[in-house]
């Protein structure tokens, strides 16, 4: 049996029926990442002692609960090794967010994503890479190389949650976490043939992930199926008092809910806004059959509209950077990083940071910095703000008539390296489907839905209403169920 | 929308960002061509439209006022470039 074939849910029921241990699990996704990641550079940091101590900790577990069957049964993803976006602090391993200035950083603590797995006995193999502070939408952006595509080495994984994708793409890891603040975990997910899930805002509590955009941000698993997407989402998902945004509402079961999943009456919008001329023909084409099948299973497909979608990635460009420079101002080489030394306190701050940030980082400082700026918060950063109302009432508006929305996650599949790297607002139109999502704080998921001519992942994006994780992953499975679809070949 | 490379040093000097001539020049090119981009939201009526901070009900929430153990002070210091006495050390901030 290939071990790192194995889907996490596939992986854990082996688990938790003895026929596999974790030792085992682990070791087999360490050495595909000995082998593979050389090529693929997913990875920033593997902690192979590390995760080998977690295994043998959770095989014990599962041995104290085989001896005494009436004790503490091991959690759902006890013994799973899964992979870490470098946002996520995961105590004494380095935690960079992709950017030089927190180069040689160690988390003092872990996140509160990362303390449920580790108190549900998850294995972690390392830290992956991402876009400088998750801004980007293809890894080329990380302060240490790029990321590759594991079906094409010549094009990117997507981003910012890219190096999560490609190991998990590529069976170095079972499932990953990754980050989502305008679409970093659904259009790398889109990209690399995977199911990714952004949660209700508030849903995961953002305690220990690197701030970008706070009002926007929510951390996300990635995964090779909905019910691995479902495992993972179970063990992160509840209300934390270390996030005063996380929601204080209570986390359904959310694998068991796959269970009972009929499509029967279920409305499903199709927002006209998100076929727009630039998509990609065979991306149309395999979104729209994906939308047929829904049908053939029962949903009530219907065109609905969105009229504000055209003002979501302008709107995006200014609250998300606005943002981040005030939360980017805190890298100045006093508490953390390294430090430019020289001069006064002010000149070694600005030669920090302008030596430790990247292009596409200091870029965002700087937009944020001038909409917030005296002379230009009225005429930017407010009237983004009255927009992203309007964009949240539209979602409003069309829930009241349909219980999910469908359409494509990206407007193409995995571009080259280098193809949108010295045109930002190109760069930017990779998220223009997904970013109006954040915006309003809603749940999305992608998951394949075909191939293009080339070979590579097409993804089918559904949006719900605030909670409807649930509905969203039901939606999903029924038509990964229905649709089959396997991934292509790996090219390492 | 265009901006000088005036204005772009400017905002670095408020960012606290050293930036090279070279990034100078290409920034007032690129973040030009963004606001050129989100001045497209000057063509929606906003007039009366609430903005949106946080998509949830703004709220003060409160910790109970119980005394925790914090973090060791030998961890936090851990990560700093400089330290002297259990504290951050940096250069005069006054001359």
């Amino acid at each position: 049996m290939e071990l790192t074939a194995l889907s996490l849910s596939a992986a854990a029921a082996l688990l938790r029926a003895g026929e596999v241990s974790s030792v085992q699990l682990t070791e087999a996704a360490l050495q595909r990442t000995a082998a593979a990641d050389g090529k693929l550079h997913a990875f920033l940091h593997v902690d192979a002692a590390g995760a080998m101590l977690q295994a043998r900790a959770a095989d014990a577990s599962f041995a104290a609960w085989r001896k005494d069957p009436a004790g503490a049964q091991p959690a759902a993803v006890a013994g799973l090794p899964l992979a870490i976006k470098d946002v996520l602090c995961v105590a004494g391993l380095p935690a960079t967010a992709g950017s030089r200035i927190l180069q040689g950083f160690i988390a003092p603590y872990d996140a509160t994503a990362i303390s449920r797995l580790r108190a549900a006995g998850a294995v972690f193999t390392g830290k992956t890479n991402t876009d400088e502070f998750a801004m980007g939408s293809s890894t080329e952006n990380s302060g240490y190389g790029p990321t590759r595509n594991p079906f094409d080495l010549a094009r990117v994984p997507g981003g910012s949650s890219g190096g999560s994708a490609a190991a998990v793409a590529a069976r170095m890891a079972y499932g990953a976490l990754g980050s989502d603040t305008g679409g970093s975990v659904r259009q790398p997910a889109a990209l690399c043939g995977l199911v990714g899930l952004k949660p209700t805002y508030g849903r995961v509590s953002r305690y220990g992930l690197i701030a970008y955009g706070s009002s926007l941000d929510q951390v996300g698993p990635l995964a090779r199926s909905v019910a691995d997407v479902a495992l993972l989402l179970g063990a992160i998902a509840g209300h934390d008092p270390l996030d005063s945004t996380s929601l204080n509402e209570p986390v359904p079961d959310y694998a068991a809910a796959l269970q009972a999943s009929s499509l029967s009456g279920l409305r499903v919008g199709v927002p006209a806004e998100y076929f727009a001329a630039g998509m990609q023909p065979e991306v149309e084409q395999a979104v729209r059959a994906a939308i047929e099948q829904l049908r053939a299973l029962g949903a009530l497909p219907r065109p609905v509209t969105l009229p504000h979608t055209a003002q979501a990635l302008p709107t995006y460009y200014m609250i998300a950077p606005a943002e981040a420079s005030a939360n980017l101002a805190r890298f100045d080489g006093v508490r953390y990083g390294p430090r430019v030394a020289g001069g006064s306190l002010w000149e070694q701050v600005r030669a920090t940071r302008g030596a430790g940030f990247g292009a596409e980082a200091k870029r965002r400082i700087m937009l944020g910095t001038y909409a917030l700026s005296a002379g230009y918060y009225d005429a930017f950063y407010v009237r983004a703000q009255q927009a992203r109302t309007l964009i949240k009432r539209d979602f409003e508006s069309v829930f009241k008539d349909v219980d999910v929305l469908a359409c494509a996650t990206t407007p193409t599949t995995a571009f080259k390296l280098g193809e949108k790297v010295d045109d930002p607002l190109t760069m930017y139109l990779s998220d223009v489907f997904t970013l109006a999502v954040n915006l309003a704080g809603l749940p999305a998921i992608s998951l394949p839905c075909g191939l293009d001519a080339g070979g590579l992942p097409i993804g089918l994006q559904l949006i719900g209403p605030a909670l409807s994780e649930v509905r969203l992953l039901q939606v999903a499975q029924a038509y990964e169920q229905a649709a089959g679809w396997q991934a292509p070949q790996l090219a390492v | 929308m265009a901006i000088s490379k005036t204005e772009v040093q400017h905002i670095a000097e408020l960012a606290r960002l050293q930036l090279s001539e070279a990034e100078l020049a290409e920034y007032a090119v690129q973040l030009s061509a963004v606001l050129e981009y989100a001045a497209s939201l000057n063509a929606l009526d906003l007039a009366g439209v609430p903005p949106t901070a946080s998509v949830q009900a703004l709220h003060t929430v409160l910790r109970a006022d119980v005394v925790r153990p914090p973090m060791e002070r030998d961890v936090l210091l851990a990560n700093a470039a400089e330290t002297a006495a259990g504290c951050f050390r940096v250069p005069p901030a006054q001359e």
